[in-house]
């Protein structure tokens, strides 16, 4: 790789010389669950990066010091309201999450799998629409909207159970015209400031822009608790913002396209825990 | 190319800028990545120029270059592109012309915008709203404010 750490070079600065500096610092969770933040990168990604990062890594001390304890991680508030509607009936069956799935700990593991091919439907689903398809198919009860307050509050609740686990989405078989997809839009450089996500994300990441401090738009650790907006938020509304920084026309929460590029940009966290609900700027 | 020499003598005249004609964005002409003429047929005024730059609203060019003599008035510089000081004595104006209206030209693939160009774009959007662009997609800086910026880039001396 291209960079070099160590405040010497900000004054040699130039053009092609990217210093990354992400911390160098380890993640252990409630001081038991070690954290895997950095990797190796993905068979998929190897002509491209030795190492896959975390968003963590390249956030303040106190941002990160936040996210090593769930009593100081004001995303677990939102954590613990959705164990509670977990077991609230809903809809014209008569059932909740829990009448069918028993304890919140049996999804242990499905979040490092999601985006995910459903064979049945014949089609690559967010854990979202899992969750949003047991509750219109499954309970007779209303989808949540996309990346809304119970959805979002839902998806941190199970992505909680699976901190540690490595990410490990599928992108061959029935899932790789998505993954295809998505990675299309990562490399398309959108709007009228012309820029893809790779611009930012893959090729200038531990550079400063502006007032931020760019990591490699990794999605392991959503949803994401942001300090900004006091609430949690979800991998599509983040997409859209940071689509939107292209002065491009976005695509919507829970599209084709965004599913698809949830895949792909989960892909290349393959390896990488599950850190949700995590906290950033 | 429009008549455009007719243009800068009428308004060195008249001495306002409302005369003017600007060259269009489709027909400015690049020579090595550098444009020899004039955008506006005004002289720019460097010291908008300075403020376009450190501007998040208009040219935002600290988002990715720092320059050493903003920084007491614009905090917060990038370090995407290199820094700006110096520009001025390693490229001429005709340079520093084309790289702000399309760096593309100079450098291929450049991440830098190309900031007086209307076609092309993938999903142009209206502004920073997410909506699609309308027919009222304008450059992202003005003819006059491009030669504004390249006037206070010639400044830039070590
Ligand atoms: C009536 C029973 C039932 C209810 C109620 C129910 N589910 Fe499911 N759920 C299932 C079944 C059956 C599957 C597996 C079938 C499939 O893959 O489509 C499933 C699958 C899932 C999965 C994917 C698991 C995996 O391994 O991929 C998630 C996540 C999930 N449900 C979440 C929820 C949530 C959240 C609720 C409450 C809002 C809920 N479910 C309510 C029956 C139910
Ligand atoms: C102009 C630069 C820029 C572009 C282009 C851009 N982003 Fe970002 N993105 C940022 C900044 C700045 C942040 C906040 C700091 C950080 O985590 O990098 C961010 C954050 C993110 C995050 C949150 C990471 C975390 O750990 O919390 C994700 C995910 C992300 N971007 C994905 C994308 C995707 C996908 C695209 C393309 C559709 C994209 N970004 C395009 C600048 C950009
Ligand atoms: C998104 C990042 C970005 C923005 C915004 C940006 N630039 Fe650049 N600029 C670059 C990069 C990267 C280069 C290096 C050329 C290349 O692409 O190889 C560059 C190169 C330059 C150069 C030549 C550098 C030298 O001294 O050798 C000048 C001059 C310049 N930019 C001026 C500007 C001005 C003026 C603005 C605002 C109107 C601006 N840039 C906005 C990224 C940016």
């Amino acid at each position: 790789m291209k960079y070099v750490t160590g405040a010497a070079l900000a004054s040699l600065l130039t053009t092609s010389l990217a210093f990354a500096d992400p911390v160098d610092d380890t993640l252990i969770l409630n001081e038991e669950t070690d954290m895997i933040t950095r990797t190796a990168a993905p068979a998929h990604l190897s002509d491209t990066l030795d190492e896959v990062m975390s968003g963590w890594l390249f956030r303040g001390t106190e941002t990160r010091a936040m996210q090593a304890d769930d009593f100081d991680n004001p995303g677990m508030i939102f954590v613990e309201q959705a164990q509670d509607s977990w077991m609230i009936a809903e809809g014209t069956e008569g059932k909740s999450c829990s009448s069918c799935h028993n304890d919140m700990d049996s999804m242990a593991g499905v979040k490092a799998t999601y985006p995910k091919w459903n064979e049945e439907a014949g089609e690559v689903r967010t854990l979202q629409m899992q969750m949003n398809n047991c509750r219109t198919e499954r309970m007779g009860a209303e989808a949540w909207g996309y990346d809304k307050t119970p959805a979002i509050n839902m998806e941190a609740a199970l992505s909680a159970v699976s901190r540690g686990l490595p990410v490990n989405v599928a992108i061959d078989g029935p899932a790789q015209s998505a993954w295809e997809l998505g990675k299309e839009l990562y490399y398309t450089r959108t709007g009228q400031l012309e820029l893809s996500c790779a611009n930012c994300h893959e090729d200038s990441y531990g550079m400063m822009i502006r007032a931020d401090h760019l990591s490699q738009g990794q999605i392991n650790g959503f949803p994401v608790y942001r300090l900004k907006n006091t609430k949690l938020n979800g991998v599509h509304s983040r997409f859209k913002g940071c689509v939107r920084d292209t002065r491009a026309e976005t695509y919507k929460p829970g599209s084709a396209e965004f599913v698809a590029l949830e895949l792909y940009v989960a892909s290349r966290g393959n390896g990488l825990s599950v850190e949700g609900p995590s906290i950033r700027n | 190319m429009r008549n455009f020499v007719i243009t800068v003598a009428v308004t060195g005249a008249l001495a306002s800028s409302a005369f003017a004609e600007d060259v269009l964005p489709t027909d400015v002409r690049y020579e090595d990545g550098a444009v020899s003429v004039s955008l506006s047929g005004v002289a720019g005024d460097a010291a908008n120029g300075r403020k376009i730059v450190g501007d998040k609203k208009q040219g935002n060019c600290v988002a990715c270059h720092s320059v050493t003599e903003l920084k007491e008035t614009v905090p917060f510089h990038g370090e995407i592109g290199p820094m700006l000081d110096g520009a001025g004595d390693r490229w001429s104006e005709g340079e520093l012309r084309g790289i702000v209206a399309n760096a593309k030209i100079m450098f291929d693939e450049s991440m830098m915008p190309s900031f007086y160009k209307t076609e092309g774009y993938i999903r142009p959007g209206n502004a920073y709203t997410g909506k699609a662009a309308d027919e009222t997609l304008t450059t992202l800086l003005t003819a006059q404010q491009i030669e504004d910026v390249v006037a206070y880039l010639t400044t830039l001396k070590e």
